[in-house]
């Protein structure tokens, strides 16, 4: 008989897993009847929060049974991890399903930011080519300074992409990196004042809202680059938003708002800014890998094993 | 050249070290203000607007002569052709066989580019004028942008950005796009350009495959001696060789039905790399699956139908257009003349 995993879908995403749902069976408060539902629900033990469906005291009081929260994200701020470690629930996330084509987002986003390619790519179309001639200059990747605010598996890979093109990278996280040889900052003002460009990619927590403050951002000086694949709360959207229109940073890639799909308007008119609808995973091949790690994740959970991509609550 | 007399007098009074040394400099500051002098007198003609810091440069050094200055091209010519001593002229507007034909005292090309398909080398050859261009500053950006081509046309980063912009991220998903790393590349022509998107590419994981006249023995790809078995075997191909008779039109209908539905097309070359029309055709019927473009063959116009395509990315021959290249191209070209102009030897030769 197939395993009994909740699958819960408050998010606006219309996503669907089909090797899950071949292996398992789902308990889908949504679309059970409510004699069968209400039966189970007292005795599930793992539950698949898709996309960023909230995970909350409310939602594990539905539950007492729960051990498991198998997360189909990166970030996984939308859940409440403390409130888990309290109740001794384990949980789980994407592991590395997406952190190769953030990684490839995240370059792509710094390319295109420096060197307008989306700002050409409207003047073209525009039909501006034969007519006002020129597009402007734009600015050299190679060899620019590095900063990556977060170097977990994605910064990682962000480097090794960003070292072919003669980057030289320098990093802050909680604390140093063992088997990092990059030069290690301890602050986010530090690191902003010795890099050209800063690549945000830290989880979302209390501790990082808002890390990225208008004094990090001025650090960064006139010419510095600002590229957040993370979550639009590590920086002060506000400041950043002024800091841009004012010129006193050069520009910035932005995948991830503070609240999407809400993005500031004034960012519109500006070249030097790259707009992203949080797509930087987004990818078949990835969604396949997550799959593979979500049924990894549940079957070792069945079978008493240790699990696939569990992270450490603190 | 015979110092003057002034200069041996003061060289016998300053005989100690710290004379010596004064004198080394004075004799430096003077032969400073004759070459600048040597110089000044020499025509230089500018084909066309092409960088403000190198026209300033051009005009402080030398005497330019900008040929955009007049509507009557033929005529302002003639007027000046005795003066013009060097041309310098890019990929927009090189020296042709009429120009250099029409300037009896050239005796050197100095081109603000890599490319040399706009230059009549033969011709030059012939008449004993020098040619430079400006090779290696430039590799770096070309090797960026081609990446960064092929990411934007892969994970539409372009097509996103012009969702949000539209106001359209409110009411709609943007939908999944398709992978970059790991896709196997297929580069033509493996020079300076050509190995550092390798490089490049070899961070994402991409498997490098290459075709060129000969192979490289240096270089770790796996070599095709075909175009077309180049792109029935890669995912993403880039055009990165020299624009020369024999590669004229080198991804024709061919290569590009061999590249595939699931295919990109980079082309960071030259417009003529590609037949144009077939490209087109190609992608308006899917047979393509996509094309990074900074090249067109009769630029700047672009065929209006990619502009409806959005598995296309359309830039405007920026290939080197950064602030910092843009001044290390100019900085070459500068470089150049001065050195033809002094009887030093040339730092970029082509001929």
């Amino acid at each position: 008989m197939a395993s009994i995993v909740l699958y819960l879908n408050n998010s606006a995403k219309d996503i669907t897993f089909p090797l899950l749902e071949d292996r398992f069976q789902f308990l889908n408060p949504n679309t059970s009847s409510d004699s069968s539902f209400s039966s189970l629900a007292g005795t599930v033990r793992i539950l698949l929060c898709v996309a960023n469906s909230p995970v909350n005291s409310e939602t594990l009081d539905k539950y007492p049974s729960l051990e498991c929260v198998v997360g189909s994200t990166t970030g996984l701020n939308h859940i409440d991890l403390a409130e888990c470690r309290r109740r001794g629930i384990r949980v789980t996330n994407a592991g590395d399903a997406f952190a190769d084509d953030a990684a490839d987002y995240a370059v792509g986003l710094l390319i295109d930011t420096l060197r307008r390619i989306s700002a050409a790519d409207r003047f073209v179309r525009a039909g501006s080519w034969a007519v006002k001639g020129l597009f402007p200059l734009s600015y050299k990747v190679w060899g620019k300074r590095v900063g990556i605010a977060g170097m977990g598996s994605i910064g990682r890979r962000i480097s090794k992409r960003l070292q072919a093109f003669g980057c030289s990278i320098a990093y802050n996280s909680r604390k140093p990196k063992a088997n990092i040889s990059f030069p290690f900052y301890a602050s986010v003002q530090e690191l902003a004042s010795n890099v050209d460009i800063l690549v945000v990619c830290l989880a979302l927590t209390n501790e990082t809202r808002h890390i990225i403050t208008r004094d990090v951002m001025k650090a960064l000086g006139k010419e510095g680059i600002i590229v957040n694949i993370g979550r639009g709360s590590l920086i002060d959207e506000k400041e950043m938003v002024k800091l841009l229109v004012k010129g006193e940073i050069g520009g910035a890639g932005l995948d991830v708002f503070e609240n999407e799909p809400v993005v500031p308007q004034e960012l519109y008119a500006l070249g030097n800014v790259v707009l992203s609808p949080h797509r930087g995973g987004a990818v078949p091949e990835s969604l396949l890998r997550l799959q593979e790690i979500m049924i990894a994740n549940i079957e070792a959970f069945f079978a008493n094993k240790p699990l696939l991509s569990e992270i450490e609550l603190e | 050249m015979r110092w003057p007399s002034f200069f041996h007098r003061r060289r016998r009074k300053f005989s100690s070290p710290q004379g010596r040394n004064q004198n080394l400099h004075r004799a430096l500051r003077i032969l400073s203000v004759v070459s600048s002098k040597l110089m000044e007198n020499k025509g230089v003609l500018m084909t066309c607007p092409m960088s403000s810091y190198l026209e300033e440069q051009l005009q402080k050094r030398f005497r330019l002569l900008k040929l955009w200055d007049s509507q009557m091209k033929a005529d302002f010519l003639k007027q000046n052709s005795q003066l013009i001593s060097a041309v310098v002229g890019n990929t927009v507007l090189g020296a042709d066989s009429e120009l250099i034909d029409s300037l009896p005292n050239l005796e050197i090309v100095s081109s603000n580019s890599v490319g040399l398909d706009k230059i009549d080398l033969v011709k030059c050859k012939e008449r004993g004028i020098r040619v430079t261009n400006t090779p290696d500053v430039l590799t770096d950006d070309v090797a960026d942008l081609a990446i960064g081509l092929a990411l934007a046309t892969l994970r539409k980063i372009s097509v996103a950005d012009g969702f949000l912009r539209n106001g359209l991220w409110k009411n709609s998903d943007f939908g999944l796009t398709t992978k970059f790393s790991g896709k196997s590349v297929g580069i033509i022509g493996l020079g300076r350009i050509g190995s550092a998107i390798a490089k490049r590419a070899k961070a994402f994981g991409c498997p490098i495959g290459y075709h060129s006249r000969s192979r490289k023995p240096n270089a770790n790809y796996k070599y095709y001696s075909s175009v077309i078995d180049l792109a029935a075997n890669c995912q993403i191909l880039v055009v990165a060789c020299a624009l020369t008779d024999e590669t004229r039109h080198i991804v024709n209908r061919e290569v590009i039905d061999a590249l595939g539905p699931k295919g990109i097309l980079i082309n960071i070359g030259r417009g003529p790399h590609v037949d144009e029309s077939e490209l087109v055709s190609a992608l308006v019927e899917g047979r393509l699956g996509g094309a990074g473009l900074d090249v067109y063959e009769n630029e700047p116009e672009i065929p209006e139908k990619l502009f409806q395509l959005q598995n296309v990315v359309l830039l405007s021959h920026v290939g080197s257009d950064t602030v910092e290249t843009c001044k290390a191209m100019a900085d070459l070209v500068l470089a150049n003349l001065e050195a033809h102009f002094l009887g030093k030897p040339l730092l970029t030769p082509v001929v």
